[in-house]
This record gives structure tokens, sequence and C-alpha cells, in this order.
């Protein structure tokens, strides 16, 4: 095996020091991702920083919204009663990923920095410019059935593969975290990027810095939600496309919405065109159709998943019907 | 037996050994001195090595040997251990594994990495660094049907007219059918363990559907005495096919081992287990089909094309279910492979039928549909209880009793013929069903039973349990035979030193190894009753008359036990009927019509296998070869990406079979009516069938659900979004 140093710190500033000491040095939370990549040669760091004694898996309300640490796990987050209780929709989200056993071990901090699924970042033997910058996108071209649809580059089309993002997108969160230089917040859809010219870079996070929490502001009207994953098998599958909902209705008027989309761009895609659109009117299909339509106006798609403008527009739609009709039940 | 009791269910007899951990696999035997090995493979699809740098590897830590084209051990025996008989039908060049700088395929293993631990091998493994003189490469069976030949086994078959058939036909249709790549994918990986006592005897421990086989590779390659070469292989963590040879990366372990005179030990990766262990070959299908009005078939024509290797000419029966299965005629089979730099495939559950039954099955209901009959009808109106190909009747084929109980346990009566007409919420349902086939083989197998003093029975032969409860069948076959109790009895395999049986694959082994079973203990009685002894009431007892037991008349003539060895296959009935096993499978899907999900929501599953002797294991493989089946229909598909001619989906996050939230509950009906002519318990096989067709049955419900026809499998979102 590959040598590396391990060393395991119990507080977030010890943490930070230790990263610093090496410059390959990265974090170790759950490992489900990272030490998938370590073996597969993707990621090759010299020192490993474990973080999962870091006191941060707290989950609790606070005056504005619910905090979670960093390091909760997903399991435990998808369980919490405050979590059921005011934000249906990161459960459900977090439910519709991996398999239980891997959300016993995923944290909270380390689904934001999975890396995406593309095959061809997976794959040395193949290019990559994420994995290595100016070797090429395999993808464009090749199997790109699970890719981009949104906001990709002639450099990646790859996609954000996580679910709970997607949620935490809608839901308006806020990322707080910590470096050297002290604390600072990103607003959850200002965390991921888009590819561009740089897709070896996943976030706005800078190296150095720890994810410490996460906070979901409440909103207690938007209380009918709908996570929408389509995938290949019925369990354990990441998104063709999935989307996530949360609205509230006044009569049959949508009085408030949030939506955003999985499996459809390099980060969890946020629909506020469709939501403004939405805002105020009835809850028909019709107007699911058109919000979906006008999201679908800046698509664009490779020939393998060219698909998914007709997929996405059908998931949006579907996810809203379902989302307005759970409260009515 | 052979009669029409019925057999107990039994639990597995070696189930408890299986959940604790008692029962051992190739890998879990503890060598001392043990060495890994670490395959190294190629990151191109065709060309040469230019320069292999080896000296990173061979100074890592704990690296003992690091073999490439350069230094691998020559095998004596060795003139393709792929497949001793492969005669390429390209004319294409020899794979000989570490042979010679030539690459012919991607992931094919450029050296060995053998070290002291296997994460030290592995880390040396990635030290080794070649460079490449890349050549052109064809990976894409559609970029080269013009390479399509005609193999030696599967000629051109036609009976009739097919032509003038379609010409006057009322009712026609043609159309085009594909099955990509299919990856076998057990649980347990591949691979060997090989251990030499000096030069001229070695022990391997290995995964293998054949102990005899394997014997038989390892002794030709080394040019060895069989008993020289021992094989041992009592549990297999599942094969589907890919352990039926001895794949050449195994005997390159064997060489290295009696080279460094060490025991060495591969586990191939997940990884590897998509490249160099076979495949499902990709194959396209046309299918015309002409028939009258009131549904009788009048002409069929199926054409096969599949992929094989550049260096190896894999063929399997794709078209033969279309010549035998209904009463029709005019019917023209053609089976064409293209070689291709690909490795090369191998049977995989059910093989080549399954993949023929899913575009016949298909054809058939799409013809149904034509002629405005259901499907089961349209079956029913073109049965024949005479084999149309060899002229012969059936053994036994209880067809239409199977369509009847199908039929009613789904509710087929409940099906809307019009597509798209019944909903459930937003979901759309439908109902499907299609036939499989396979044919009843029964092979040559040898049994030695042993009766000790204290009662108890052991029964041994050299064969393989996959997963199917081989030794749970043997077991109540020699219980039934003796009526000794269950617990009494023990069944011995997995050992090439014990009487010679064939390798457990084309759901041979009830029937052939069984028969020994039945033959030996049938003998036993003949050697009891010689020495004043019979079976009776669960029990060895004295004959009439006699009054010494089992133990005294063993003491009496100075043996510990009484044996019996017995060889047994068919007779001249082989030859008179034709035999097959059939099965009716039933589906009821929903599909959402915006996302294109399909869900099988039940499955009815008859199987028409002559008397069932396991009934409980039995139901086990019909509900494991549906949910292959499952797979097959909705998910499975190894991508290439022919660019590069790598498969870019290795690995089972993204090659996708089926979890258990896909899996509703499935249904089994055995006839279990006995075969007069099969074997003298009247069995059929079962492995194959419970899977062949299942896709059909799958697809045939998503057009009744949608009135979409997906010829394609996977039956994904996407595919039934786009048609
Ligand atoms: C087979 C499989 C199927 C899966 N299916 C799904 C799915 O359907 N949907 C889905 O959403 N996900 C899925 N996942 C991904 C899974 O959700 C992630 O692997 C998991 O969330 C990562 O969390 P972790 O704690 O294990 O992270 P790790 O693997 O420990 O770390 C991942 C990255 O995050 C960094 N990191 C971790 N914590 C912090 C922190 N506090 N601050 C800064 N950086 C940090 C690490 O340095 C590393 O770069 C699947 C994974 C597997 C293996």
């Amino acid at each position: 095996m590959k040598q590396f140093s391990y060393v395991r710190v119990t507080s977030g500033k010890a943490a930070i020091s230790e990263l610093s000491k090496d410059k390959t040095a990265m974090f170790l939370a759950g490992g489900t991702n990272l030490v998938d990549l370590m073996k597969s040669g993707v990621t090759n760091p010299e020192r490993l920083v474990d973080i999962t004694r870091v006191p941060l898996a707290t989950i609790e309300a606070t005056k504005t919204g619910l905090r979670i640490g960093a390091l909760a796990k997903n399991t435990a987050v998808a369980e919490h009663p405050l979590v059921l209780k005011h934000f249906p929709l990161l459960s459900q989200a977090l439910n519709a990923g991996a398999s239980p056993q891997l959300r016993n071990m995923a944290t909270v901090g380390g689904n934001m920095m999975q890396r995406t699924r593309c095959h061809y970042f997976y794959d040395t033997a193949l290019p990559c410019n994420k994995r290595n910058p100016g070797s090429g996108c395999g993808a464009i071209g090749g199997f790109s059935r699970m890719h981009a649809i949104f906001g990709a580059s002639d450099k990646c089309i790859a996609v954000h593969p996580s679910d709970m993002c997607v949620a935490l997108t809608a839901l308006d969160a806020v990322i707080t975290v910590t470096g050297a230089k002290g604390e600072r917040k990103i607003s959850f859809g200002e965390f991921h990027r888009l590819p561009g010219d740089t897709p070896e870079i996943d976030n706005t996070l800078q190296r150095g810095e720890l994810i410490t929490a996460v906070d979901i502001p409440f909103n207690d009207a938007l209380q009918q939600t709908h996570y929408l994953k389509v995938r290949d098998r019925a369990s354990y599958a990441f998104a063709l496309v999935s989307a996530g909902v949360a609205l509230s209705l006044k009569g049959n008027n949508i009085a408030d919405v949030r939506i955003a989309m999985g499996g459809v761009a390099h980060k969890p895609w946020r629909l506020k065109e469709a939501e403004a659109y939405l805002k105020g009117k009835p809850a028909t299909e019709e107007h699911f159709r058109e919000a979906a339509r006008l999201t679908m106006a800046q698509a664009k798609a490779e020939e393998g998943n060219a698909y998914k403008l007709t997929l996405a527009p059908n998931t949006i739609v579907e996810a809203l019907k379902l989302a307005a009709a759970n409260g009515n039940i | 037996m052979g009669t029409d009791k019925k057999s107990e269910p039994l639990n597995r007899v070696d189930g408890r050994a299986k959940v604790t951990g008692k029962a051992k696999y190739f890998a879990e035997f503890e060598v001392p001195g043990v060495t890994y090995c670490v395959l190294v493979t190629s990151a191109i699809t065709r060309g040469t090595i230019n320069t292999i740098n080896t000296k990173d590897a061979e100074r890592a830590p704990g690296v003992l040997a690091v073999f490439t084209h350069l230094n691998m051990p020559v095998i004596p025996g060795w003139a393709n251990p792929a497949n001793p008989n492969a005669k390429p039908p390209s004319g294409g060049e020899k794979y000989q594994i570490l042979g010679s700088n030539k690459i012919l395929f991607n992931g094919q293993p450029i050296a060995l990495v053998i070290a002291d631990t296997l994460e030290r091998a592995q880390y040396a493994a990635s030290l080794v660094k070649a460079t490449y003189n890349k050549a052109t490469h064809q990976t894409d069976l559609l970029k080269n049907t013009e390479k399509a030949a005609m193999p030696g086994r599967f000629g051109d078959y036609s009976r009739g007219d097919n032509k003038e058939a379609h010409k006057t036909a009322p009712v026609t249709l043609e159309a085009d059918y594909t099955v990509p790549v299919e990856v076998h994918n057990p649980m347990e990986l591949a691979g060997i363990l090989a251990i030499w006592e000096g030069e001229d005897k070695v022990t391997v421990y290995a995964k293998t559907q054949g102990v005899k086989a394997t014997q038989r590779t390892l002794a030709g390659a080394f040019k060895l005495e069989e008993k020289n070469v021992s094989v041992h292989s009592e549990f297999v963590g599942g094969g589907f096919g890919m352990g039926l040879r001895t794949w050449p990366q195994e005997v390159a372990v064997v060489a290295a081992a009696r080279q460094l005179k060490k025991p060495v030990k591969l586990v191939m990766t997940r990884e590897q287990m998509f490249n160099l262990v076979g495949h499902r070959p990709y194959t396209i299908q046309r299918i015309s089909m002409g028939a009258n009005k009131d549904g009788q078939l009048q002409g069929i024509y199926h054409e096969a094309t599949a992929e094989t290797a550049s260096y190896d000419d894999f063929t399997e029966g794709t078209v033969a279910m279309t010549r035998f299965m209904y009463a029709c005629p005019n019917v023209t089979t053609k089976y064409r492979i293209v070689p291709l730099d690909r490795g090369v495939p191998i049977w995989m559950r059910g093989p080549g039928e399954a993949t023929g039954a899913f575009a016949l099955e298909s054809a058939i209901d799409e013809m149904a549909h034509k002629v405005n009959m259901d499907p089961v009808e349209f079956r029913v109106k073109n049965f024949t209880l005479t084999d149309p190909e060899k002229n012969k009747p059936f053994s036994s084929n209880n067809l239409k009793k199977a369509y009847q109980l199908g039929s009613e346990k789904i509710g087929w009566s409940k099906r809307n013929a019009t597509p798209g007409a019944v909903k459930d919420g937003e979901w759309l349902v439908g109902y499907g069903m299609s036939t499989g086939v396979f044919g009843a083989h029964r092979g040559e197998s040898t049994c030695r039973a042993q009766l000790n003093a204290d009662g108890t029975l052991v029964l041994q032969s050299a064969t393989s349990d996959i997963g199917p409860g081989t030794s749970t069948a043997m077991v109540q076959i020699a219980h039934e035979v003796t009526g000794l109790p269950i617990k009494q009895i023990r069944f011995e395999l997995g050992d090439a030193a014990l009487p010679p049986s064939g390798s457990q694959g084309g759901s041979a082994t009830v029937s052939s190894v069984g028969s020994a079973v039945y033959d030996a203990c049938m003998a036993l009685k003949g050697v009891l009753a010689d020495a004043g002894l019979t079976f009776e009431d669960g029990a060895v007892k004295p004959a009439a008359g006699k009054s010494a037991g089992l133990p005294q008349v063993l003491a009496a003539s100075n043996k510990q036990f009484f044996e019996i060895t017995k060889s047994s296959k068919g007779g001249p009935e082989q030859q008179k009927y034709s035999m097959y096993s059939f099965s009716i499978h039933f589906a009821e899907v929903r599909v959402h019509p915006l996302t294109g999900v399909v869900r099988v929501k039940r499955v009815v599953t008859v199987a028409d296998s002559g008397r069932i002797v396991s009934p409980k294991t039995a139901a086990s493989q019909m509900i494991g070869g549906v949910t292959g089946g499952i797979g097959m229909a909705l998910m499975e598909e190894g991508v290439i990406d022919h660019r590069f001619g790598r498969m870019v989906n290795k690995n089972l996050g993204d090659y996708h079979v089926p979890v258990s939230a896909d899996v509703p509950h499935i249904e089994t009906i055995f006839i279990d009516e006995p075969d007069p002519y099969s074997n003298p318990m009247g069995s059929k096989g079962m492995g194959e069938i419970a899977l062949i067709g299942f896709s059909a049955a799958v697809a045939n419900a998503v057009y009744n659900a949608t009135g979409k026809r997906i010829r394609e499998l996977p039956i994904t979102p996407d595919k039934i979004l786009s048609a």
C-alpha cells in the first residue's frame, strides 16, 4: 500500500494546524468516499487528519433555525426529530442516498465534499480534466448518460452526486467554515461551483478550511415536501435526475416554494426562476409544466444524456405534484 | 423415485456451515508461507508493450518476483490455456498470458507481482510502469459486422421455405433486438491458490465449477499425471458460468508458484472480474416472422450476431430455441460471431438461450398482438408435442398445463390487452409473459457409496456446488432410495480425487450426478442383499430370516464398511427423445409515464422440469434465476467506451444488479411430473430455465403497460422516455 501518515485530532483547531503540515494532507471523516478515491489512485494524500473525534456532531435548534454539526452522521440527521419536524425534505433526500451502512458512516461535511461519480474521473487510465487537468474530458463524446445538462463546460460535464445537498440548497442552508484566518459563512448555493475552465475545483472551500456546521433557517410554512429520485434501480444508485421540493399552499395557491435538482449539474441546481414563476399561482399541472419549461431553457445535452431533457422537466413536474398532494392527504 | 411421490422440502444440508463461516472458500485456506499475487493489467486495448519497468516494484518491500512477458516461466504444455481447441475465426493471434508483448484486449494482464503480503503486492503492482505502441482497436460489434463469420459450431439451419412463407403470410413482422455485455459477478471473487510439492505434484484450491476440468487443464499445462494435480473446491460463492474455465491468469499463478517454490494465491479484484473471467457476449438479433390471421405461425427467421475475442471463438446456442419451440413449418436460423479486441466471453446463466429467448419471446408477443390474440393463447395455438427440429417426441412437455397454472396464479384474465389502458395511481400497469427452455442434459458421472458400521452413508463424487444446493439434492436422492434418515447421509464433493463427474454447468448436475448417486444407492441395496441385510424403516436391518445386523456382518467379514462405485449415463432413450426443460414466466410491472421507471411488482414462474428432487432448493433456484432475470431486463449492462476499448462501469456501484427493493414476491410453481426418460429420478435441469425468457416477460409487460416496445436491454428509464 502507498505509505501515508495518519493523525487523529480532537479539536477543530488541531485539525486545521495538522492539515497545514503537509500540502497533500486531507481531512478524513466517514471515509466512504476518500478511502475509495485513495484505493483507486485518484486522490493521493500523504497525510490523513482524522476528524471523526472532533466534537462537531451536534444537531440543535438555534433561535433562527437548525444547526447541524459537520460531523453528524447522515443517518443521525435523517432520523433526528427536529429534522423530521422542520425539514422533512432533508430527511427524505438523505434516505434516498447510498445504503444504510454508508449513511451510518458518512458525515454531513463529507457528503458536501464528496466528489463526482463520473467514470472517467475514477479510472486513472482514462482522460479527465477534473482528476488530471489538461488531459481532456472523457465523458464528452463518451459515456455521458449520468452527466450534466446545466452549467457544464467544454472541460467537464460531471455532476455533483449528492442527494443531501439538493435538499440543503433548496432549504437555503448556510455553511460555516473555519480556517487559519478565522470563521466565515458560505450560502449553500455558493458553496459548489460550476466547472468552467477549472473543473478540478469542486467548491469554494479554501485549502486549510474545515467545515464545522450547516444552518438551515426555520421556515415552517414549507411543510409539503417531496424528494423524487429517478434512478436505475429502486435503491442504492445515484440519481439520473432528482428533484427536491418544499412548498406551502394557501387554498390551492402556492404561497411559497423551493425547488432544487440533483444529477443535472456540477452543483446542486436551484430553480429560482421556476420558484418565482410559481409563487401565488394555483398548484396545477399546467403551472408545474410551465415552471419546468422555464428551467429547461438553459439546458444543453450530449447524445448520451439527451433523455434528461425530457426526464428533468418531468421530474420537476412530478415532484411538485407529489409535494402539493402530500399536504392534502 | 421416478414415481409420483413428491419430495420433502429440505433445508440445505450445508446451510449451517455456510452461515457460521465453517464452510471454507478457496481464498480462506491457510497455507504456511503463502505469498500473494496481484495482476497488473493493460491500459490499452491493442498494440504492443514497448517498455515495462519493473525495477521499482522489484525493489519494493516484501516483493518476491515480478513476472512479465520478459521473464515468465515457460509452461510446458501450454498451447493455448484459454481453450486448447480455440481456433480464432479471423485467423487471429493466439493469446498466451505473458507469452509476448502483444496486447489483445483492454485489461489483459501484463505483469504478475508476488509479495509476502497482499498489501505489499498491491503497492508494488502500482509501481510497474509500461509504455505501449498503440494500434487501432475494434471493440464495437456494430461497426464490425462485416467480419461476422459462421463458427464451426452452430451452423445455419433451415426447414421448409422461409422466403416463400414470408411472401405469402398475411401477417408479418421484422424486428431487431440487442442484448448488451453482461457480467456474472458472483459474490466470491475468482482466483486460485497453488501449492507445489517438488516439480511434479501440485495442489490447488480454486474457484471452479469443475474440479476435474481444472485438474485436466493444469495436468495438460504442466504435463503432469492427473493424479498429481489435486484440486479442491468444496464451496463456491456463485459462478453463473464464469467458473467453467481455468483462466489463463490462474494457470500463470500456478506456474509462478512452481518457479518460486512457494505457495501463491491470487484473488482477482472486482474490476478484473469484468475483464478476465468472461461475460455474456454483446449480441444483436434480427427476427422476422410470418403468421396466418388465426395466429398459426408460418415462418420464423432468426439471426444472431455475437461478439467473440480476436483470439478465441466463443459460441453458444443463441438461436437454438427458435428451431423447435413452436409448430412452424418454415424456420431458418443463422448464427455469426464477430472477432473483437475484447476478452473472450463465456457461458453465463442460460447461455445463448437467455439472449435468444429475449428476441424470440418478444417477437412472439409482438405477433400475438398483431393478430389480436392473447399471447398465452397464441403460444398454445402454436404448441407442439413433437420437436419439429429433430422430428422426435419431447420426452415430456407440460407447457399447456404450465400456461394454465401460471395464468391463474398471476390473474392473467385481469390483463387488458390494450396497451396503456390500466393505471394504478399515476403508474401504468402491465402484464407480460414468456417461455424459457433449455436442454435437459445428462452427462456421465460416477459416485462412490460407503455404508459405515454405524449406519451412516457417505456418497462421493467430484462435482461442484456453486450454490444450487447440490449436496442437499444428492442427500435427498440417497434418502429416497435407501430410506436412511437425512442426518445419516453425507455427500462429499469438490475434490478432483473423488470419482469423476462433469463440471457444474448446463443445469445437468442433478440429472448426471444424481443418477450416479441413485445407481450407487441401488447397487448398495444389492450389496446388502448379498450380505443378508436390507434397508428397512430408515435403517439397515437383517434380511428376512437373518439375525445379524450391519455391525455384526461387517465385523464377521472383517470390513469397516460396504462400498460400491457406480458410473452412470443415459442410454438409447437419449437419442429417441428430445429432452428439454421448460419455464413460463409471468410478470406484472408498473411503469411511471413521466420518469420512465419500471418496477416489477409481482412474478409467477412455472417450471416444467420433471420431478422436483429437492423442492426447497429448487424454489430458491427459480427465485435466484428470476432475480438475475430482473437484472437482465432492467439494469445489467457492461458499458464499453469504444474510443478506448475499455469498460467504464467495471464496479458494482455502476454496474447495477437488483437490490432487495427491486425484487418483489416471486411465486414459484412446479409441474413436478416425472419425465419418464430423462434419468432414474425423472428430473430435468432448472438452473438455466429460471432465468431464460424472463427478460422478455418484462419487456412484454412494459409493452402492455405503455405501448412501447423496448427491444434493447436493459429497459432503463431513458429508453422508456425516448421510445
Ligand atoms: C457505493 C456508494 C453509493 C453511494 N450512493 C450515494 C447516493 O446515492 N447519494 C449520495 O448523496 N451519496 C452517495 N454516496 C456518497 C456518500 O454520501 C459519501 O461518500 C459520503 O457522504 C461522504 O462522507 P464521508 O464522511 O464518508 O466523507 P469522507 O470520505 O471521509 O470525505 C470526503 C471528502 O470530504 C472531506 N471532508 C470531510 N469532512 C470535512 C469537513 N468537515 N471539512 C472539510 N472537508 C471535509 C474529506 O477531506 C474528503 O475530501 C455513495 C457512496 C458509495 C460508496
